[in-house]
């Protein structure tokens, strides 16, 4: 019981306290708030219609000339330009030029450095982006806006792009678990009803590419099938397309649908296979002699009994295909995206790492509800390995 | 499917039955096409990335080392090698002890709230690995540890950790405790008895274990993608480059290598259930 401590202590700080940390990124946000408190303070009071008063005039000016001595007037742009784009260069714009002026009336001072600053819209989104804790970045991964008069509407047409991919994720993981079956089912019985030394051999057959590394096979699949690739080169040679007819099989979802299959086969045909070879064959002789014909039998008789297998297989391969990212980021193309892809793209590129975290956060939720099932259903402590 | 039972049953219809193996065929060929395709284009002599006219006719002008001497005689590459192996031999070494420990820890009858807690030791394999990158890198970089190889070795190790508890948690379950009821009553002392009884039975459960860490970690990118600089970075990682930048036969050639290993690593696992008979490994 002791000898678990170091361990879990271990799991908290190196692997529980980052995940903690990503999904409080994704409701806390402190630095808009850190960076204008007095503004805010004085925004709070004000009514959202009209324009604040000259203090909170005073107050941004004095907070965003001090931002920019601080090298932070960045962070709080963009963060505004979130909610209402423009923002982004009000806000650079406005410090550089609060340099050159040293007393008010501060309404007049800004509203002659820009025009926006005489709109409520921009102080709306001030105020908006500076709470604490938001659940915007929730929102936003749903597709859903808040308003300035805090009523929650759908984000407009073509800013709607999380849910879709949300679909295509579901949809794509359930086509490759699906396909998963197919090819699976009929090698792990194959393997599993052979004479020992052929089974090993099979095996053998299922375990090296499940051994090999993830990079390699997806690197494979690209030599095979891109336009100049393997596969097209032997299309092209027997005459069945046109040099000029060149199919696209990758860099796109038929990329994607192809490697990703490849690379969770093995997670079907193990479970099946071990659920397979407890069957004994007299079971499937015993329906023959009572008359079964072959498809009544396999129905009835085999197919229930290898239901475990069936659901654990599924149920892994589906959890794996939800959450990966580097085949279809590197087969893919920019039609074979999957969630994950956009949780890298806000990391690395548009740094919303607010966003990021909340697509994460949904995942998650989602990864762990079939988690739960398959620790109900076959056993988290029977996961099985090779 | 018809074609499945003729297998099984004991009327064999020919043609369902040569249906039903000529699919079999044609899938164990979408599993190993693959690697079959890599290593041969490994030796090109050409930059491509396809059998040219003289591989197909085996003129042995077309086949050529190049490819292999360009990754050996390549700075980054051999760097690569070094950070991967580091990386990879500290994470399992970490990996296989704390896993271990938990493990008897988790086989002891009077362990309380057991599932929860191995549910919390298992999640680094069941959690998409990007949102564990994601975390990771916010994490690491807070604490001072972004971009440094300690940080890759503890995150590397968090991930390998489920597979070490899975397979040591297995063996345990076929271990019978009189024997360590045996050595205690013999006037060994817990160390003692872990030492001479207890270790050497479940050895190969363990190692089998580390074999996964490492192949995790060797194999890892995401988390390097996040979390490493220039200085850190892996096989794995380098290859990403390879085929995101300047696609050449030289990753080919990686690969092979890889494969090689790949297959290496698997027959230390197999080796290693056979000799342990329970089959710990696989369910």
């Amino acid at each position: 019981m002791v000898l678990v401590v170091p361990l879990l202590l271990f799991i908290g700080v190196t692997f529980l306290a980052p995940l903690g940390m990503m999904l409080l990124r994704s409701v806390h946000d402190p630095v808009v708030a850190d960076a204008l408190p007095e503004t805010l303070g004085i925004l709070g009071e004000w009514d959202g219609e009209g324009l604040p008063p000259e203090a909170a005039y005073e107050a941004i000016a004095r907070e965003l000339t001090r931002a920019r001595e601080e090298r932070t007037v960045g962070q709080v742009a963009g963060r505004v330009n979130r909610v209402e784009s423009g923002m982004r260069s009000l806000f650079t714009r406005t410090a550089r030029g609060l340099q050159d002026v040293t007393e008010g009336p501060w309404r007049d001072v800004m509203v002659g450095l820009d025009e926006a600053w005489g709109q409520p819209a921009v102080w709306n989104a001030v105020r908006a982006t500076g709470q604490r804790f938001t659940a915007r970045h929730y929102l936003n991964a749903v597709d859903m806006q808040r308003l300035p008069d805090g009523s929650v509407t759908r984000q407009p047409e073509e800013r709607r792009i999380y849910m879709s991919l949300m679909w295509r994720t579901l949809w794509v993981s359930g086509a490759i678990t699906l396909l998963c079956l197919v090819l699976g089912y009929p090698i792990a019985h194959l393997i599993a009803h052979s004479p020992p030394r052929r089974a090993n051999l099979l095996l053998l057959l299922v375990l090296v590419p499940f051994w090999t590394s993830l990079l390699v096979r997806t690197t494979a699949w690209i030599v095979l099938l891109q336009t100049q690739g393997v596969l097209n080169d032997i299309l092209v040679a027997i005459g069945l397309v046109g040099d000029d007819g060149r199919l696209t099989m990758i860099y796109n979802m038929t990329g994607t649908i192809v490697a990703m299959t490849h690379v969770l086969l093995p997670f079907m045909v193990l479970p099946l296979y071990s659920v397979m070879r407890a069957i004994p064959p007299r079971y499937m002789d015993a329906a023959a002699s009572l008359g079964a014909t072959p498809a009544q039998a396999f129905r009835r008789v085999y197919w229930p009994q290898t239901l475990p297998g069936v659901g654990a297989g599924s149920l892994l391969v589906f959890i794996l295909a939800i959450g990966y990212y580097i085949t279809p980021a590197l087969v893919g193309g920019s039609s074979g995206q999957l969630i994950s892809n956009m949780v890298a793209y806000h990391m690395q590129t548009s740094l919303n790492w607010g966003l990021a975290g909340a697509l994460g956060g949904i995942m998650l939720a989602g990864v762990f509800v079939l988690y739960v099932l398959y620790d109900r259903l076959v056993g988290i402590e029977r996961l099985s390995l090779s | 499917m018809p074609a499945l039972t003729s297998a099984a049953g004991s009327r064999q219809v020919p043609l369902g039955r040569y249906a039903y193996l000529a699919f079999c065929a044609l899938v164990f060929l979408f599993l190993v096409a693959p690697i079959l395709v890599i290593v041969p284009l490994s030796f090109n002599a050409e930059p491509y990335f396809t059998f040219t006219e003289g591989m197909l006719r085996f003129e042995g002008e077309a086949y050529s080392l190049r490819w292999y001497r360009e990754i050996v005689e390549n700075e980054e590459w051999r760097r690569s090698l070094v950070n991967s192996l580091t990386i990879g031999i500290s994470a399992t070494a970490l990996a296989t002890v704390l896993g271990t420990l938990a493990a008897l820890g988790l086989a002891n009858a009077h362990m309380p709230a057991r599932r929860l807690v191995t549910g919390l030791l298992i999640s680094p394999m069941v959690t998409p690995v990007i949102i564990s990158a994601a975390g990771m890198f916010f994490f690491y970089s807070s604490i001072g540890l972004g971009q440094t190889h300690l940080g890759l070795i503890l995150a590397h190790t968090a991930l390998g950790i489920p597979f070490v508890v899975i397979t040591v948690t297995a063996t345990l379950a076929s271990f019978d405790n009189n024997l360590t009821r045996a050595a205690a009553s013999l006037g060994a002392g817990p160390v003692r008895t872990f030492r001479k009884v207890q270790l050497p039975l479940i050895a190969p459960g363990v190692l089998s274990g580390g074999l996964f860490a490492f192949a995790t970690s060797f194999d890892e990118v995401v988390v390097v993608l996040f979390m490493a600089g220039v200085e850190q970075r892996t096989i794995p990682r380098q290859m990403w480059a390879g085929i995101r930048e300047q696609i050449s036969p030289a990753i080919l050639a990686v690969a092979t290598f890889l494969i090689g290993f790949a297959v290496l690593l698997l027959f230390a696992v197999e080796w290693l259930r056979r000799r342990n008979g329970s089959a710990p490994a696989r369910r």
